[in-house]
């Protein structure tokens, strides 16, 4: 406080520039975020109106007739079940991935065990193979076991990532030795301390590794894509909306579209305004600091 | 004595495999062997569809036909190639830069709703990338919101234009401003140089790829920004105090303090930028696939088009391959220029 003042004074800088340079950047600010936030809202307002209404007056922000129709529609075309898989494979994928990051990761950082550098370096090198690159060999894999067309290979694959292996292993670096021994000299096991005394500690990095494979999992397009090719029952929200947009042609009933793309958006963004600590949290995490 | 130490080591070295095993089971079935088979059958004819056995083995063909060879498939390689480049090229220097300075100004001290901003810049970031598409899709047509936006703006001198229908480059328009065409270009520009003219080389980003572009950019910014804030928070507030006190003006704490003190989350940044350029894919599948006119044919695209869509899966290993191979030196160079940058 006192600072501020002291060198306001000193450079003498006019208050009302100053002013000006708030207001210029408050107004700056708001147009950017009406840039990020106004294409939700018309898709929000478009997915309640009728089909020539969209075509009449597609950026009208009100609906002239309120309809439910593009939401009766997807609903028909089975939106429910997809929603249902996303959701499901995304919990298994965020469940399994928090558990296998977090031995591995304990793992990697705190038992000295022959080849622990080795392992680390390949896994973390993975992370620089872009996934477009592992699309190919992923399909060859899953073709050989036979889990094309399946909740397993939809699942398996994702259930342990070397992001999760990273994020967990930056984390555990950080924890003081001394609260897991206490733990070791009272007798227990190693599997116990994790379980009872590690883990617990690492509830922020596992906050943020839910949120990232929850997330992930749920907008994941590439690899549900290669492996439903026919078993439409399958389709997650994004495979099923792709999907919708290929099966229409060129008249595109942007109600129903637009309501899917709402309902695929609607659950991240409940997750994001009640969590969204964590993800700037995890964000941080990722990489910055390391 | 020794033996404890020799039982403890045998102890963490059981304990350390078992914690390994999951994680080390489904890397190796589904990461590292893949590689390998990848790696084997991008020197076979593979369709994808047959038994994987019963691929032939065509030694060094994939890559001579993608590489060295006249006719359509190397066409299409450095078509894609273009078209990736001209977005990465785009995309990754206006988003660092948008990122950076909505995080300078976001980091503010006396700017208030902070929290706000940072929400509604960052929300796009987390969306499904297939409804963000389909969204622009809806945005983007003839009578959509950005059209009529740009009519807005420019008084109605704007021309709307169907944006993923629109095959004209962006350098094409420019040189067609200054009476420059495909018909009245210099020999030089009609001449072949692998498998594209040069006319077409110089398209730049099709209006269709400027579309996705401009999507890419929108929702990788609050990413990017974050990271910034990130590093910006942790820059003490003294050392900005200080430097005002001397009398350091603005555009001066930035270049001087700010950007020197950010360099190593810029790195981070453009490499993580040029990772996600070089594989655009979902935008792509949903809103153009690959078109007009093969011009928003990326890379990643490309791939998916020949393993999965024409049965070239052979093909299709061999042009990711070298994908890895271009992001891989893309990033090795750009470290060692922002190295030596540092001195």
């Amino acid at each position: 406080m006192t600072a501020s003042s002291t060198y306001t004074s000193v450079r003498q800088v006019s208050p009302w520039r100053e002013n000006l340079r708030l207001v210029l950047s408050y107004a700056l600010l708001f147009l950017i975020a009406l840039i990020f936030l106004y294409p939700f809202v018309l898709a929000i307002s478009t997915s309640f109106k009728t089909l020539p209404e969209i075509n009449e007056r597609p950026v009208a922000l009100i609906p002239q007739t309120f309809t439910l129709e593009g939401y009766q529609r997807m609903f028909a075309l089975n939106v429910g079940r997809w929603a249902f898989n996303s959701f499901l494979i995304a919990t298994i994928v965020t469940v399994s991935n928090v558990l296998f990051s977090g031995l591995a990761g304990y793992a990697l950082t705190r038992i000295a065990f022959p080849g622990s550098r080795f392992v680390f370096l390949a896994i973390i090198g993975t992370m620089m193979i872009p996934g477009i690159v592992q699309l190919i060999p992923m399909f060859i894999v899953l073709k050989s076991l036979n889990m094309i067309d399946s909740y397993s290979g939809l699942i398996v694959p994702k259930m342990v990532t070397a992001f999760g292996i990273f994020l967990m292993a930056q984390f555990f670096e950080a924890i003081p030795r001394e609260i897991e021994e206490a733990a070791r000299i009272d007798g227990a096991s190693r599997f116990r301390t994790f379980f009872q005394v590690v883990l617990p500690l690492a509830r922020p990095a596992i906050v943020a590794l839910v949120i990232f494979s929850f997330q992930g999992s749920w907008n994941e397009f590439m690899h549900p894509l290669i492996v439903i090719t026919t078993n439409q029952d399958l389709y997650t929200l994004p495979l099923g909306l792709a999907f919708l947009r290929g099966g229409l042609g060129q008249n595109l009933q942007w109600n129903a579209l637009l309501a899917g793309s709402m309902l695929t958006t609607l659950p991240m963004a409940l997750i994001f305004l009640f969590f969204q600590r964590y993800f700037i949290e995890g964000i941080s995490y990722s990489g910055v600091k390391g | 004595m020794a033996t404890g130490i020799k039982q403890q080591d045998r102890q963490d070295a059981i304990a350390g495999w078992g914690f390994m095993t999951p994680a080390l089971i489904l890397f190796a079935v589904f990461v590292f062997i893949p590689i390998f088979f990848a790696i084997y059958f991008s020197f076979t004819d593979w369709n994808g569809i047959s038994p994987p056995a019963e691929a032939k083995f065509v030694g060094f063909d994939n890559f001579r036909v993608l590489l060295f060879e006249d006719g359509i498939r190397r066409a299409d390689f450095f078509k894609a190639l273009k078209n990736t480049a001209y977005f990465s090229l785009g995309v990754v220097p206006t988003q660092t830069a948008l990122a950076l300075l909505l995080a300078v100004i976001v980091n503010q001290r006396r700017l208030r709703f902070k929290s706000f901003f940072r929400t509604a810049y960052y929300f796009p970031s987390i969306t499904s990338s297939i409804a963000i598409s389909m969204l622009f899709l809806f945005l983007y047509q003839k009578n959509g919101l950005v059209n009529q936006v740009l009519q807005t703006i420019t008084f109605g001198a704007w021309e709307p234009i169907a944006w993923m229908a629109d095959p004209r480059g962006l350098f094409h328009i420019i040189f067609g401003w200054f009476g420059l065409t495909l018909e009245t270009a210099p020999a030089w520009m009609q001449a072949n140089v692998l498998s594209l003219s040069v006319w077409d080389w110089l398209s730049g980003p099709s209006v269709a790829l400027m579309g996705i572009m401009i999507l890419n950019t929108w929702t990788t910014i609050g990413t990017m920004m974050v990271i910034f804030l990130a590093a910006l928070q942790d820059v003490p507030r003294e050392v900005y105090e200080a430097s005002e006190m001397d009398g350091a003006n603005a555009r001066q704490i930035f270049f001087k303090i700010t950007l020197p003190l950010v360099r190593p989350t810029l790195f981070f940044v453009v490499t993580l930028g040029l990772i996600g350029t070089f594989q655009v894919f979902d935008q792509v599948y949903v809103m153009s696939s690959g078109g007009p006119a093969k011009t928003t044919l990326t890379v990643a695209y490309l791939v998916y088009r020949n393993g999965f869509t024409n049965s070239q899966m052979g093909l299709a290993a061999a042009i990711a391959l070298l994908l890895f191979a271009i992001i891989f030196t893309l990033t090795l160079v750009q470290r060692r220029i922002t190295e030596g940058k540092k001195e």
